[in-house]
């Protein structure tokens, strides 16, 4: 055993690896694959062809909805970033208030919270204060949802930030407000980012909260899928999710090299 | 060369300060920084008691102590990040304690140099000049002389994570004092440098000081870095000023016996007061016999006291004193004892002695000769000696 090179595995290593990423990600290759499928149906395989993407771009209910989807994620992932970083600020900075473990555990609730009943919650006060449902009721349930992962982002990174550099900043003629902006800001910028990101996309693939609080006429474009493929399944729908998850990958992307930025910089910023 | 415009003279002198020492002469006129009864609590634990000190302007003072003495509570004080309970903080005699840290003429150096990793040297020099709305021009020519002073030369543009440890303390010293602050605190400055650069660097911030004339007070746990940088050393023990002193003062006439077991190292024997004659007192020991030593200037009140002998004033030999020995009448101390323990260092040999009474007795004695025949191994026995001129009576 010894002889052997550590970095050859064994052949029952080789096949764990290879049947456990086959059972995470072969439905999503398949998928992806049949997305080119020339094909009619769904499951017959007709040739490699754009043609359902093209279908895609014509499809003006299709587009609305995507479009739908990206305005509300862009606009909640910015909301909830503005107010988890607030949060998280007040969570790790701010004096020892009163109430604050109960504050940093509401904060933390919806992680753990069912969609289920954050959605019907929401529907319930929208309805209540008789709200016209549609894009804001869509956007403020998305923004409620992923704030606490922003918060959760952003103040991993305020408590490894090295608090006398906040202190050096005011006894460089800073006052507190300035010593935040000038200093701690461009420090946590990059977990910030991070955030929006997962922000993002954890609006753009909701379906529970979003259908409790969605309106007619602005169904957003996983709605509109769920919705779509009850009806059967159109090969267009496998070129819309893969436009999605391509475009998940590249934001995911992003924030892992937004977090590791994050970190190489805490290196710097805590020496000892 | 000194930026201290001594001008603005405000009218406090005439506050009493009973627990301190009457100031040396040349410190007649007010002092840069006064505190006064100065109190912080941190929940019902008094970091901070009552403490009242001048300073004077151009003085570089260390605060000593034991961690959790209060010493850093007190620099964070003047520094503004705390603000005191009680009692006021007097900068050329006006009250600082209520103002903010960007407001006052103070910059502090931390102990971790807390340098702003997302800028370049150069920017982290220049980030106090540019809050105090100095002309860009200006700021150039005051950051091309601090990097001189620091000797940073050629690292401007650098990132904090691209320096040493030495050169991180050089950018967050000459960050603190581009500002040409009144006063500058150091935190630790030199805990996390290596023995042989925090030597090097302590005779650079020596000469730093001197050079610029501005006060320094300086935090530190380590006696040998206060006693070698320090005009003046507050010594703390549990937020209050145990003695304020020049370091020779300190070491050769401490207050008290905690602090002359504090700093360095010192043999200790307690005894009663036996008999008083003019100008010596003999003290009874329990664990050294009869050991004269010379009459304090303050009267011993007590009867029970603790003679303190620092051991490189306690001589070895094998048989005392020789009689031709320019300090063979004053050796009257003399004890005799066992070596049990001997330490090489270097320049200077430290030996223990288990005496005959059982207590232990330490000795230190330079290696002024490269071969030294007259070297004590363990088992030997010696004569320990002393004048009385070397003891101390500490009144405990």
């Amino acid at each position: 055993m010894t002889a052997r090179p550590r970095s050859r595995m064994s052949r029952f290593n080789v096949s764990a690896l290879v049947l456990g990423l086959a059972f995470l990600y072969l439905p999503i290759a398949i998928l992806v694959i049949y997305s080119f499928n020339a094909s009619k149906l769904v499951t017959v395989w007709g040739g490699w062809s754009l043609r359902w993407y093209a279908e895609f771009f014509n499809d003006r209910a299709m587009l609305d909805a995507a479009w739908m989807s990206l305005r509300v994620a862009a606009v909640s992932a910015s909301l909830a970033t503005l107010l988890g970083t607030l949060a998280a600020t007040a969570l790790s900075r701010g004096e020892r208030f009163k109430g604050r473990t109960l504050f940093s555990g509401m904060l933390y609730a919806p992680l753990v919270m069912p969609e289920v009943i954050t959605g019907l919650s929401l529907l319930l006060l929208f309805v209540a204060l008789n709200a016209e449902r549609g894009f804001w009721t869509v956007t403020i349930a998305h923004t409620t949802l992923t704030m606490c992962f922003v918060t959760v982002v952003v103040q991993a990174r305020l408590g490894k930030l090295d608090r006398s550099l906040e202190e050096a900043a005011m006894d460089l003629g800073c006052d507190p407000l300035r010593a935040f902006v000038s200093v701690t800001l461009p420090l946590i910028l990059p977990s910030i980012v991070a955030g929006w990101m997962l922000a993002f996309t954890l609006s753009l693939d909701d379906v529970v909260i979003a259908s409790f609080t969605t309106g007619p006429g602005s169904a957003t474009l996983p709605i509109r899928i769920y919705s779509e493929v009850r009806l059967g399944v159109r090969p267009q729908i496998n070129a819309i999710c893969t436009l999605v998850l391509g475009l998940i990958t590249v934001v995911i992307v992003a924030a892992s090299f937004a977090t590791k930025l994050t970190s190489a910089r805490g290196e710097g910023a805590a020496p000892l | 060369m000194t930026d201290e415009p001594a001008t603005s003279e405000p009218p406090l002198e005439v506050v009493a300060e009973p627990a301190r020492p009457a100031p040396p002469a040349e410190a007649a006129d007010i002092p840069l920084l006064r505190i006064e009864a100065v109190v912080k609590q941190f929940g019902g634990f008094r970091a901070v008691d009552r403490l009242s000190l001048d300073i004077r302007a151009g003085e570089f003072f260390a605060l000593l102590g034991p961690s959790g003495c209060g010493k850093t509570t007190l620099l964070r004080m003047l520094a503004g990040f705390e603000t005191p309970d009680e009692g006021r903080i007097l900068l050329d005699g006006w009250d600082i304690a209520p103002l903010l840290p960007h407001e006052r003429p103070v910059n502090m150096m931390f102990q971790n140099y807390a340098l702003f990793p997302h800028l370049s040297v150069r920017d982290n020099i220049a980030f106090g000049l540019k809050r105090a709305g100095m002309p860009a021009a200006d700021i150039r020519t005051r950051v091309a002389e601090m990097i001189a002073l620091v000797k940073l030369e050629g690292l401007e543009k650098r990132k904090p994570d691209q320096l040493s440890g030495g050169q991180k303390q050089r950018v967050a010293l000459a960050r603190a004092l581009a500002r040409r602050p009144r006063i500058l605190l150091l935190d630790e400055p030199l805990a996390a440098l290596d023995k042989k650069l925090r030597e090097s660097t302590q005779a650079e911030l020596m000469a730093l000081q001197r050079r610029l004339g501005t006060t320094f007070i300086i935090v530190t746990h380590d006696q040998d870095e206060a006693m070698t940088m320090a005009d003046r050393i507050g010594v703390m023990d549990r937020g209050r000023l145990e003695q304020v002193a020049t370091p020779r003062q300190l070491y050769e006439a401490p207050a008290s016996r905690w602090i002359a077991e504090f700093v360095g190292d010192i043999n200790l024997f307690e005894g009663e007061v036996a008999s008083r004659e003019a100008g010596r007192l003999v003290i009874a020991t329990r664990d050294a016999g009869s050991i004269v030593v010379a009459a304090p200037l303050q009267p011993i009140n007590k009867d029970v006291v603790a003679v303190a002998i620092r051991p490189e004033k306690v001589k070895l030999s094998r048989r005392g004193p020789a009689s031709d020995d320019a300090d063979h009448a004053h050796a009257i101390n003399r004890l005799e004892g066992v070596v049990t323990d001997v330490g090489y260092l270097g320049g200077l040999t430290t030996y223990k002695v288990k005496l005959d009474s059982g207590a232990e007795l330490r000795s230190s004695m330079a290696n002024t000769a490269r071969i030294d025949i007259d070297a004590y191994s363990p088992t030997h026995r010696v004569v320990a000696w002393f004048t009385p001129d070397d003891c101390l009576v500490l009144e405990q």
